[in-house]
């Protein structure tokens, strides 16, 4: 049995194939106009004839929109392929999941690397300044296109769960429900500070070349290393003594800066697997839109949230420092105020950041319960049974 | 409308909550009575509860709940957004229990607390003629693992709520299995009260 089977068998969605949606234009927040847009999706189960079963699923910074399964050919699972496919957390025989690659990314969706139909060149830095609310607009369309008038759930982490928050408070109307993930309403400066460390790694390698390397070598060293600094603030001290502790390298060379430590090898591999898969320039343009977004624009959150019948299920991580619990709090803390029907849990990880993509059981759980709440007419179900 | 199956605590409390209230449960522990609450008074609930293995029972039910504990859970809600505020069997477990108080009765209409009574006779023998903190069925704890940090009586919670102009209206003490009318300091094991200011 070759691994690709063993993968399909384990509850998985099985083979799957990237899928793409292309629209004549749309309007940015900048007021300028994208077209032609393409979105690069993915969907798993079916939809249901009522189409009350669809929940969106949004990824993080480097993720596309293989969520889960494989793709002809290849070993590789989608990044949440723990959480999505038969009797899962997100049960692909009760529910139509849909997975889309963000807008300025560069796994299918328009980005800057996309051929500016303009100039027949990719767009590099002539892609204009987009928004999370860009994406989610762009997200918005796709929905439309797949005839879908209210969704199930709206799911994700991080910078998905930054897109969560910008459909509940521009889309309230079409949906169901919410889970935003280890997320927060704005970037902190120290956010905002680790994504500007990451931009200048990139830009300042000589290949980059103000965003024009898409005839030459790419800026793979500033990309890498901004991946590393990405990766150290995904996880936390214990995970990393966990995983790492101060084991080195059998190297066998003489003193020479190369990777000694255990947890240099596994930063510069990340990095360097990383610039095979993700264009430096979309990097540049993600972290921006994530350190750009306030959800709800300076205002308290709460005033967007007023009688909205969307219901809420907020997830945090208590070993996170990147998206520390205090942020999600903020984000309870306006539902509160708004008396919006929330659950709130700070699940005891020690992943830290992380932990959103490897919590499986406990996060499965809870939403899990609470999909089934919302999809169920609210029905409170339990031991009682009744 | 009490049954076999459910404490009679949670009864009593059941009978004094009105159909298609708000209500909002500090400590909600696995969430049974605010299951309780939606599945015959129709309520719409939400509870807060501090442990985390408890939250997932919660959610299990289909609850919402919110993770955190409950000196600082209650500050962020508006004025009277609940029907009913319950603190049942928590009171005695928490830090700034006046701070709790005021708080619970600005966010609610009307507050349900339910107490241990440390007056409980068998409590006062144990004292008396053993010499030992008490322990039992209300109280079941070992002095070194007791997660109260209140000891109050029934009696003292009315005093309590004569020293700072709360109303009580209605007293309800019970032992395990049946309501106390006579001499419930003495006699009751819990006292559950239905304030309001």
């Amino acid at each position: 049995m070759n691994k690709e089977n063993k993968i399909i068998k384990n509850n998985s969605v099985g083979l799957v194939k990237t899928q793409e949606f292309t629209f004549e234009s749309l309007k940015l927040e900048s007021a300028e106009k994208l077209g032609p847009v393409t979105l690069a999706y993915e969907t798993y189960g079916l939809l249901n004839p009522e189409k009350t079963n669809a929940i969106l699923i949004v990824h993080a910074l480097s993720g596309d929109a293989h969520a889960a399964g494989v793709h002809e050919g290849q070993n590789n699972p989608g990044w949440w392929d723990e959480f999505i496919g038969p009797g899962k957390a997100f049960d692909t025989e009760r529910y139509f999941i849909i997975c889309s690659n963000v807008l300025g990314g560069c796994k299918g969706s328009t980005g800057p690397a996309s051929i500016n139909p303009k100039t027949a060149k990719p767009y590099a830095l002539d892609f204009p300044l987009i928004t999370i609310n860009d994406i989610v607009n762009a997200q918005k369309r796709l929905i439309d296109h797949l005839g879908i008038e209210k969704l199930l759930s709206v799911v994700g982490g991080s910078m998905g769960g930054q897109q969560v928050l910008s459909w509940l408070v521009n889309y309230p109307h079409n949906l169901a429900s919410v889970v935003p993930i280890a997320t927060t309403i704005k970037h902190s400066p120290q956010q905002i500070a680790f994504n500007e460390v990451g931009r200048q790694s990139i830009m300042g390698d000589a290949h980059w070349k103000s965003g024009n390397y898409y005839d030459g070598p790419a800026p793979v060293k500033g990309l890498a290393v901004a991946r590393m600094i990405g990766h150290i603030t995904y996880m936390s001290d214990k995970s990393m003594a966990e995983k790492f502790g101060r084991q080195k390298k059998e190297s066998g060379q003489p003193f020479k800066f190369t990777a000694d430590f255990e947890v240099e090898g596994y930063l510069r591999y990340r990095g360097d697997n990383f610039v095979k898969r993700f264009d430096a320039n979309s990097y540049l343009y993600i972290t921006k839109a994530m350190d750009n977004f306030d959800a709800s624009g300076g205002r308290p959150l709460q005033e967007f949230l007023q009688d909205t019948p969307v219901k809420v299920l907020v997830i945090s991580f208590k070993s996170d420092w990147l998206y520390p619990a205090y942020q999600s709090k903020e984000i309870v803390k306006a539902c509160k105020l708004a008396g919006v029907e929330t659950t709130y849990c700070e699940i005891d990880s020690t992943y830290g950041h992380d932990a959103f993509l490897l919590e499986v059981q406990e996060e499965s759980h809870l939403i899990k319960h609470f999909l089934k709440k919302v999809f169920y007419a609210y029905e409170v179900t339990g031991e009682y049974g009744a | 409308m009490a049954r076999k199956d459910i404490q009679l605590d949670h009864a009593i409390i059941l009978e004094l909550i009105k159909p298609q209230s708000t209500v909002l449960d500090l400590g909600c522990g696995n969430g049974d009575l605010l299951y309780l609450l939606i599945k015959s008074k129709q309520a719409r609930v939400q509870g807060i509860e501090i442990d985390d293995q408890a939250i997932y029972k919660c959610v299990a039910k289909g609850l919402n709940v919110f993770h955190g504990d409950v000196d600082s859970g209650l500050t962020e809600f508006n004025d009277k957004s609940f029907d009913y505020v319950i603190l049942n069997q928590s009171l005695q477990q928490i830090l700034h229990v006046d701070k709790v108080l005021t708080d619970a009765l600005r966010v609610g209409k009307k507050v349900i607390v339910g107490i241990p009574n440390f007056a409980h006779y068998k409590s006062r023998l144990q004292m008396f003629f053993q010499g030992k903190a008490p322990v039992t069925e209300a109280l079941p704890y070992q002095w070194y693992e007791t997660p109260n940090l209140h000891f109050l009586s029934i009696l003292d919670f009315k005093q309590y709520c004569r020293a700072k102009k709360i109303n009580i209206e209605r007293i309800v003490c019970i032992d395990e299995s049946r309501k106390i009318l006579f001499l419930p300091n003495l006699f009751a094991q819990v006292g559950v009260f239905l304030i309001s200011k």
